[in-house]
């Protein structure tokens, strides 16, 4: 109750214009410990529908950990997830899913092996009436999907480790939005991409949130983040330094929360002049 | 891969020339199963000419390995092998392997000889030959396989032992069994009916059943490929030109009954057809009674396994998600794939399948003795590799393996033939399977995969 309390406050003070109502995922006080090093200690964020929030740190800050908490393939130690403000269980990718919770993983998560349209439905494969797989209505979703994704994909045959790294992108991209989903994880989306792709991507977030999807984006891209994030939650050592309003900050506040580990209104002059030089 | 094209309708734009490359490529076909087929048809060849070369007449025309006997015995010496390197594709494209199979064997074998030869006949009392018998023995013994696979299985997929070591383990443990309970007797007689999944002339599907068999296949398969390619237009996608369709599906059907025909070619043996007319009160034509043998029932068994598995591995989810644990185990977690229960099944699946085979074996040799399936493993793998099977995962298919277990029999069946020893037939088999190995891997590096 007060971690919520205190979370929310900080969205108020910071962020007037951020959507009112129950947000989409609360996700309260989460831990996760590897072994005895807190990946994730007591972190505390939240998400309204149609909102981009902005997960930025250095290496190791846990906001992967986090998300992974989020789409099922990790189990947090302790903290509650809330979806429309019910607590729920998320024990695996399937729960997750089930929840309306794509990932993108920075992996890509793809079967190598596998053509596009079987790596879209993995897990979740049409079938004919009798029980065996309809590989030819998936390759018709598929190619109905990438139309819309990247129009000059045409690879719908051959398994994904020939494709090129856009293209194996667009692949793990559709497989998330064609689920219709609520809320979506992108961790590092367009770190395989060139510029026209990447200008695709950012499009693409902005036409899913207009939709009112609610996105969480992690990003090494501070510039990515400050296009696109309505709201940049900033993690260092596994902590949430804190969420602040894209609008009422600067990229050198966010550097200097992302490197000091503090909000701008603890940094003092002296911490801010040497990061900044 | 002339489907890459999807917005192509037939490629009408840019047909390539009528050249012959561009006649194979519209045919589309599988080209690692083209090669092994070659390979088959050489390594046929080369010892039709040899068998021919070292034989009575020093003739290089007067082969023996061509013939329908060689060929009906080789079908039928294919088939344990051939059952179990369908399940081993599973085991090694899910980044696993079972070396426990040729004890599996072993032990189930025994078992169900155990059930017909002792358990019911005699500590039941319910007598020799009953109908009933060797359906129960056979079932009994698949379950057995299966438990002893799923319990394998657990320890691989939820005790996260590796595979290697929990199958070497079972190697020796369920062989142990067999020498511990047997003590070296060797089992029989067994039930007249469970004998006939050995073959042999009295249990094959004769003449008129055999091409009546053969008949339903073209069928199936002509109605397979044309309804594929019927729904494929429906979405409209890029197919085959009908006249390749057409092709596949003369060319299939000619394999098929040719396959029928050399079976049907090999009649039964003197002494059996004398006997069988002096049974039947039939008066015996000059020259011997005529009786076509057919397909053999295990081999109709291994066909029935066959298009089984290779349903389950291509058009169920089953044999789709271990197909995407071993292209990558974590993006088939990720997927909300339940992967440990899926490699359970695996190995629960190889178990039932050994155990088939143990039935087999030990049908055909109308006994159980305490080595059956020795060494069966390596056979089964080397099967499965040469078939196409890739140990770093994700690659396999089942007719594949059927073939490279075919091929293998072709090799220690026609060194045979030549009276090649026993040792140096050993050092031949592995000389290829390495090379054959070889060959692939530079082929796959070549072609970029």
């Amino acid at each position: 109750m007060t971690t919520d309390d205190m979370a929310t406050g900080q969205v108020t003070a910071s962020a007037p214009s951020a959507p009112r109502g129950v947000p989409l995922v609360e996700m309260d006080a989460i831990s996760v410990a590897f072994g005895g090093v807190h990946a994730v200690e007591k972190v505390t964020v939240d998400l309204y529908a149609g909102e981009v929030v902005g997960l930025v740190g250095g290496n190791g800050a846990g906001k992967s950990t986090l998300m992974r908490v989020l789409s099922g393939a990790h189990t947090a130690d302790s903290g509650e997830i809330r979806i429309e403000g019910t607590a729920v269980a998320i024990t695996n990718p399937r729960d997750a899913k089930g929840y309306g919770i794509e990932t993108i993983y920075q992996t890509l998560a793809l079967a190598e092996n596998i053509d596009a349209a079987g790596n879209m439905f993995l897990g979740r494969e049409l079938l004919t009436r009798t029980g065996s797989i309809d590989d030819s209505a998936m390759e018709s979703a598929t190619r109905s999907v990438m139309g819309r994704l990247n129009p000059r994909f045409k690879n719908f045959k051959v398994p994904v480790q020939s494709l090129s790294g856009g293209q194996r992108q667009s692949v793990a991209i559709a497989r998330a939005i064609h689920f219709n989903a609520r809320i979506l994880i992108m961790d590092e989306p367009t770190a395989a991409l060139g510029p026209a792709e990447t200008a695709q991507v950012r499009e693409l977030v902005l036409q899913l949130k207009a939709e009112g999807i609610g996105i969480f984006l992690i990003s090494h891209d501070i510039h990515d983040v400050f296009d696109l994030s309505d709201r940049i939650a900033v993690m260092a050592t596994g902590k949430l330094v804190g969420i602040v309003d894209r609008h009422q900050v600067t990229k050198d506040d966010v550097l200097g929360m992302i490197i000091l580990g503090k909000k701008p209104g603890e940094v003092t002059e002296a911490e801010a002049a040497n990061v900044l030089h | 891969m002339t489907d890459t094209s999807g917005t192509n309708p037939q490629g009408a734009s840019d047909r390539p020339a009528r050249s012959l490359g561009g006649l194979y490529r519209e045919l589309d076909l599988d080209a690692r199963m083209l090669g092994m087929v070659g390979a088959l048809a050489i390594i046929w060849i080369g010892f039709q000419l040899m068998s021919g070369l070292t034989g009575p007449t020093h003739n290089i025309l007067n082969g023996t390995f061509l013939t329908a006997q060689n060929l009906y015995n080789l079908s039928q010496q294919t088939v344990a092998v051939a059952v179990m390197a369908t399940g081993m594709v599973l085991i090694i494209v899910s980044r696993n392997i079972d070396l426990s199979i040729g004890s599996i064997l072993g032990l189930t074998g025994y078992t169900m000889a155990m059930i017909q030869a002792v358990w019911i006949p005699t500590t039941l009392h319910l007598g020799y030959d009953q109908p009933y018998t060797w359906i129960i023995a056979l079932l009994l013994g698949i379950a057995l396989g299966a438990a002893i696979g799923a319990f394998q299985g657990f320890l691989v997929a939820y005790g996260r032992i590796p595979a290697f070591i929990v199958t070497l383990g079972g190697l020796l443990v369920w062989r142990g069994l067999v020498f511990e309970i047997n003590q070296g007797q060797t089992i029989s007689p067994l039930d007249k009916n469970f004998q006939l999944l050995g073959g042999g002339p009295l249990a094959s599907m004769g003449g008129t059943g055999s091409w009546i068999l053969g008949i339903l296949a073209c069928v199936a398969i002509a109605y397979t490929m044309l309804a594929s390619r019927r729904k494929r237009r429906i979405y409209g996608f890029t197919v085959r030109p009908m006249w390749a369709t057409v092709t596949l599906v003369v060319a299939s059907c000619a394999a098929v009954l040719g396959f029928v025909w050399v079976m049907v070619s090999y009649p039964w043996p003197e002494g059996l057809a004398t006997q069988y007319a002096q049974d039947h009160g039939i008066v015996e034509p000059p020259g011997g009674l005529q009786i076509a043998t057919g397909i053999p029932y295990p081999v109709v068994v291994l066909i029935g396994i066959t298009l089984l598995m290779t349903y389950l591995t291509t058009r169920r989810r089953f044999g789709r998600y271990v197909f995407a644990i071993g292209g990558n185990p974590d993006a088939a977690e990720l997927g909300g794939i339940n992967v440990r229960w899926t490699i359970t099944l695996t190995f629960v699946l190889m178990g039932a399948l050994a155990a088939l085979a143990g039935a087999l074996q030990a049908a055909r040799l109308q006994s159980a003795v305490t080595s059956l399936g020795t060494q069966a493993e390596l056979d089964v793998i080397a099967a499965a590799v040469i078939g196409g099977t890739s140990f770093s995962g994700g690659i396999g298919t089942i007719p594949g393996a059927v073939l490279g277990a075919l091929v293998m029999q072709s090799l220690r069946s026609g060194m045979l033939l030549l009276r090649v020893d026993s040792p140096i037939q050993d050092i031949v088999v592995g000389i290829v399977l390495v090379a054959a190995i070889g060959l692939d891997t530079y082929v796959r590096r070549r072609s970029g995969r």
